[in-house]
């Protein structure tokens, strides 16, 4: 045990850059999933169709496993920064398009005939009445996505992309058991971090009416609680 | 149209416009009988018209085809004379005021911000929209106050009255609502409809109103289409036509097999005070008999009568007695109308 804290003390300065890369590649990834998702998400929520393609490509790639998306991305284009990044977007991914279609695809739709009926393009009923009204789902999404994504970058070691703290968890040998539990507690908390920040900003966008709504109808709170850390 | 500035309180600026149904036929894919059936019938300007009938009538799709949240094919509708195919679609819908069941106000924008949509897309103002909002308020009788409110803060007859306030904005000529008191309890209900009546005096619209509710269509129509299975017109006409004079056993059975007690409701006390024998003779032989106020419909009046079991009863105006008006005097007045 006081091996595991002097780990800490002792490498200080190699997990303050494992972790600050560790970090950088889940935010890089996760953006690149919600910058995808969202677009998407929303006009297929709008238009109210292919939800049933919506949510199977959804399900298929979120059972996936990341080792085989990286394995295979070894055949197509390598080792590298490139291969873990597109196996983080993938795991990322459905989880805020499934949450940001149906966010979308449920609001009301009294609200949203209201809106066509008093001239609101399609355009301003997505901008202006759907999205707004869905940003707690959406948000929810992406917290959920963050957490897989940050417990799962670690194996950028395995797709050959050095200086994650993959690089400690994967070696055991070179690090003992204190280190990789060092490791792993540092993602864990990466996780959680990254899911009360994100948290924060959730109820800042949240707007005031739809709080209120959902104090008023819990039943309609319809967000699902993230899923716990999937640590290594 | 979407230029038209309202400057009066009111907004009585813009004039309100008739609707033409000229030979309108709809027809779902897939559907053998059309949703609605070679539909002729004017809305002359600022009257209201409701549209009743029974599910599957095309109540609702001929209401819809105003401002072609639904499309037809042949026939053809015109507002002011204008046919709407001839005006780009959104630009139509913001000049016609639409009021659902569901009121559908936006839970994330405050009731200025909902009241405030339509006129802030159309660019107006700041202070031009903040000066609407609050008339608009005034004019369905909410506090100012509730400007920074949001819906979910609401009653469910408040959150309609937004709904009004909201259709409203930009002084649309003609109106579309679409059940839009169906979902108030009956209190509510009542109040709000007598308070759109009141509004309506104010403000000329056009208005196309569907409902379920007979009683409500005779309440609130200057004129009532009955429509049947397979969207086909049986009768439009007044209230009181309907009710005299239904076309035929079908509007008969709608419009209820008490059609005579209705159209008691159609008249005020003070209608048949006057006309009748010694209404001027303040020193009734009645002096007993229960007071009715002048403005109560002939219904209450009976309703009255009945109650107390007196010969007459007695109407008054703000406390001044107009005269008496017995039960012969009530049949009379319902049973010549007729002819």
């Amino acid at each position: 045990m006081s091996s595991y804290f002097a780990f800490f003390g002792d490498n200080a300065a190699l997990l303050a850059e494992l972790t600050l890369v560790h970090i950088l590649l889940s935010v890089f990834a996760l953006a690149v999933a919600v910058v995808l998702a969202i677009p998407l998400g929303a006009w297929i929520g709008h238009l109210h169709r292919f939800s049933f393609a919506v949510v199977s490509v959804g399900n298929v790639l979120r059972s996936l496993p990341t080792l085989a998306i990286i394995a295979i991305g070894l055949a197509l284009y390598g080792f590298g920064i490139i291969n873990i990044t597109v196996a983080l977007v993938i795991l990322g991914f459905p989880l805020v398009l499934t949450n940001t279609f149906t966010a979308v695809e449920g609001v009301d739709p009294g609200t949203v005939e209201a809106a066509r009926g008093m001239g609101m393009t399609g355009w301003q009923i997505l901008t202006r009445v759907e999205l707004p009204s869905a940003i707690p789902l959406i948000s929810s999404g992406i917290r959920t996505s963050w957490v897989y994504i940050v417990a799962t970058a670690y194996l950028a070691t395995f797709a050959g992309q050095q200086g994650t703290l993959g690089d400690i968890i994967s070696n055991i040998e070179g690090y003992g058991l204190s280190g990789v539990l060092a490791a792993a507690t540092i993602s864990i908390l990466l996780a959680f971090a990254g899911d009360a920040l994100l948290g924060l900003a959730e109820r800042a966008l949240t707007p005031t009416g739809l709080r209120l709504l959902a104090e008023r109808t819990p039943a309609a709170d319809a967000e699902p609680a993230p899923a716990a850390p999937a640590a290594a | 149209m979407s230029e038209t500035t309202p400057t009066s309180r009111t907004g009585t600026e813009r004039p309100a416009a008739d609707i033409v149904f000229d030979h309108v036929t709809k027809r779902y894919p897939g559907q053998q009988t059309p949703a609605l059936d070679d539909l002729s019938m004017t809305v002359p300007a600022g009257e209201t018209c409701c549209l009743v009938g029974p599910s599957g009538g095309g109540k609702t799709t001929a209401m819809k085809l105003v401002n072609r949240l639904i499309d037809f094919e042949s026939g053809d509708i015109t507002i002011g004379g204008q046919s709407i195919r001839s005006v780009d679609v959104t630009t139509l819908r913001r000049d016609i005021g639409y009021v659902i069941q569901q009121v559908g106000l936006f839970p994330h924008m405050t009731i200025a911000g909902n009241i405030g949509v339509i006129p802030g897309l159309l660019g107006w103002s700041r202070d031009r929209i903040k000066k609407r909002t609050d008339e608009l308020l005034d004019l369905v009788r909410l506090d100012r106050s509730f400007a920074s409110r949001y819906p979910a803060q609401l009653s469910g007859g408040q959150q309609q009255r937004v709904g009004l306030a909201r259709a409203l904005a930009v002084d649309p000529p003609v109106m579309l609502m679409d059940e839009p008191f169906g979902a108030l309890d009956p209190i509510t209900r009542t109040e709000i409809q007598d308070e759109f009546l009141n509004l309506e005096s104010e403000i000329s619209k056009t208005v196309i109103f569907v409902t379920h509710d007979i009683d409500e269509a005779i309440k609130m129509g200057d004129r009532i289409a009955v429509l049947r299975q397979g969207g086909v017109l049986a009768q439009y006409g007044t209230a009181d036509e309907l009710l005299a004079h239904p076309a035929d056993e079908y509007v008969a059975d709608f419009v209820g097999a008490d059609r005579g007690l209705k159209r008691l409701s159609l008249r005020r006390m003070r209608e048949v005070v006057a006309g009748g024998d010694g209404a001027s003779n303040g020193a009734s032989p009645y002096a007993d008999a229960p007071s009715v106020d002048a403005d109560a419909t002939l219904r209450i009046g009976l309703s009255t009568l009945f109650a107390s079991g007196a010969p007459a009863v007695q109407v008054t105006d703000g406390g001044r007695l107009l005269g008496t008006v017995t039960l012969d005097q009530l049949q009379d007045a319902v049973a010549g109308s007729s002819s």
